[in-house]
């Protein structure tokens, strides 16, 4: 089948690489309908995170439709159009049943790269690098999809593949931001990054019952979509003292809840400090993530509030305000998304119209086009919020 | 690739694969003992393959070690691993806990297999255990052009 596949320094193209098979009694295979761009990819490009091999297939946003399953598969059936959890898990853990499914213990075969990194081995994801999870991409033909019964979502007639795909990542990350943030009716929030995560956390936090969503960024098109689409209050953070800004439409208390849906914002400038040398001493030319979105959320948010991390950090962050949040009270989460715990009522919610994906697609491209659709995204070129891939 | 043609071969390739995933067992010498806390003393520096090595598996205790006999996985690592296992607090399960047999290096097959890190395949086997108790079966990576073609 075809895929598109990292190349080492030639960057991504489109090669024949072996189909997948059923390796496991629960899994399913899937003919890629529709596979997004995400932010998260963007690390792994840029030679952060685990290292990708020559070959690997990347994506993990995707929808498509069951073209077979293994005998332990029971809620789909060939021929069935499902949308795809980004986060493999198996359902059956602890963690599992209490609806983490991030967290989940079995449901990545990379266990001693995470062992290693983040001290604990957590749910798996496709398109990641062979030596952390064993899970190949979506940007291809075919995918294979462990524990399908768990992960693997029909979807409603009234939702089109271009929407529905949002339902396997954005979506369910969005809703997390909100679920993390306990975002209640009269809330302010503030949400950093107008890209798909950073407006379907917007929405979450207005059907929530927010009374103001402000999100931040720099990219106009960005801010015009957020307020076109979502109903959010923009801010353009090159333009705007954000923190004053944000006390001032907040009653001088500051949002009660703050999302970062940025991710790294690394530029390489700046003066290297001892986090640089720690992580430049384990991997020549590494360096730590900048969280530059989350300190501005800690200085914003209001005392007793919640910081909420959405963005993808791939190792350690330096210079956090770790004084601001002990004296300000203030309470941070994160997580990777549980979507298989949201995604039926988000699906349900995408075909009554509640939440609207259709505008995320901008750039709508075959798979041969990939490495331009990932320069579009990378570079937020033309508007683009997402680059999606039709193989 | 064709979904009409998919299905059988499919399953060819599944029955096979599943095959190739089984290991010969090796029988387990060693009773179940208990993790005396008192009877060792501790250095400090590096593991040398003393410390209990313990995953929670969130299933009853007869379903993680059935009729009390050794799964699989931990039969491989032959009689070099003492077993030791308790109801987890809060309702989460059992714990399972192993070590190297007597606190010293590994022996036998698991000695060939253990390399500088005991603890790392204690770890890995006890997790083995823990996925073949909450799901029925070891997830398998996608093959790799690595692997080699694909048999069936």
């Amino acid at each position: 089948m075809r895929a598109l596949c990292w190349l080492g320094a030639d960057g991504l193209g489109v090669r024949e690489v072996p189909d997948p098979e059923l390796r496991n009694s629960s899994d399913a295979i899937v003919r890629v309908r529709r596979s997004s761009t995400c932010g998260a990819d963007l690390p792994l490009l840029g030679g952060r995170g685990p290292s990708l091999t020559v070959g690997d297939v990347l994506g993990h946003e995707f929808l498509g439709d069951v073209v077979e399953v293994g005998p332990g598969v029971r809620r789909h059936r060939v021929g069935d159009r499902v949308v795809v959890c980004a986060v493999v898990s198996c359902g059956s853990c602890w963690y599992c049943r209490q609806g983490r499914y991030a967290c989940c213990d079995n449901g990545s075969t990379g266990t001693a790269v995470a062992e290693q990194a983040w001290g604990q081995p957590v749910g798996g994801c496709y398109g990641q690098p062979r030596s952390a999870g064993g899970f190949a991409g979506s940007h291809a033909e075919y995918v294979r999809v462990p524990y399908a019964d768990v992960g693997a979502f029909a979807v409603p007639d009234p939702v089109d593949d271009d929407r529905a795909v949002f339902a396997s990542d954005a979506v369910p990350t969005g809703w997390l931001g909100a679920e993390l943030g306990e975002v209640c009716p009269g809330d302010v929030v503030a949400v950093w990054g107008a890209g798909a995560v950073g407006q379907m956390t917007a929405q979450a936090a207005l059907l929530r019952g927010a009374a103001r969503v402000v999100v931040i960024d720099r990219y106009p098109d960005r801010l015009r979509s957020a307020e076109r689409h979502v109903g959010a209050e923009t801010l353009d953070y090159r333009v705007t003292d954000v923190v004053a800004e944000l006390r001032e439409r907040s009653g001088g208390r500051g949002p009660d809840v703050c999302v970062e849906a940025v991710g790294m914002a690394w530029d390489g400038t700046g003066s290297r400090s001892l986090a640089d040398l720690f992580a430049a001493a384990g991997r020549a030319g590494a360096v730590p993530d900048r969280p530059i979105a989350v300190r501005e959320a800690v200085h914003a948010c209001r005392k007793g509030g919640t910081v909420v991390v959405l963005g993808t950090f791939t190792g350690f962050v330096d210079t956090f305000p770790l004084g601001a949040v002990m004296h300000k009270g203030l309470t941070v989460r994160s997580s990777r998304q549980h979507g298989q715990r949201w995604i039926p009522m988000l699906l349900d919610r995408m075909a009554r119209g509640e939440i609207d994906t259709g505008h995320l697609a901008t750039h709508r491209l075959p798979l041969e086009q990939g490495a331009h659709g990932y320069d579009l995204f990378r570079e937020r070129a033309d508007g683009c919020l997402r680059a999606v891939f039709t193989p | 690739m064709g979904s009409g043609t998919r299905g059988a071969r499919a399953v060819a390739r599944t029955a096979g694969a599943m095959a190739a995933g089984a290991v010969a067992a090796v029988t387990a010498a060693r009773a179940l003992r208990g993790p005396g806390r008192a009877n060792r003393s501790r250095t400090a520096g590096p593991d040398r393959g003393d410390r209990w090595q313990v995953v929670t598996v969130d299933r009853p205790p007869e379903r993680v070690l059935p009729g009390g006999r050794r799964p699989e996985p931990l039969r491989r690592l032959g009689d070099g691993v003492d077993v030791a296992l308790r109801p987890a607090p809060g309702g989460r399960g059992t714990e399972l806990a192993a070590r190297s047999a007597g606190g010293g290096p590994l022996t036998g097959p698991a000695a060939h297999l253990v390399g500088d890190d005991p603890g790392l395949l204690i770890r890995e086997t006890l997790r083995q255990v823990k996925q073949l108790a909450e799901t029925g079966e070891l997830l398998r990576p996608d093959r790799s052009p690595l692997d080699g073609p694909a048999r069936g």
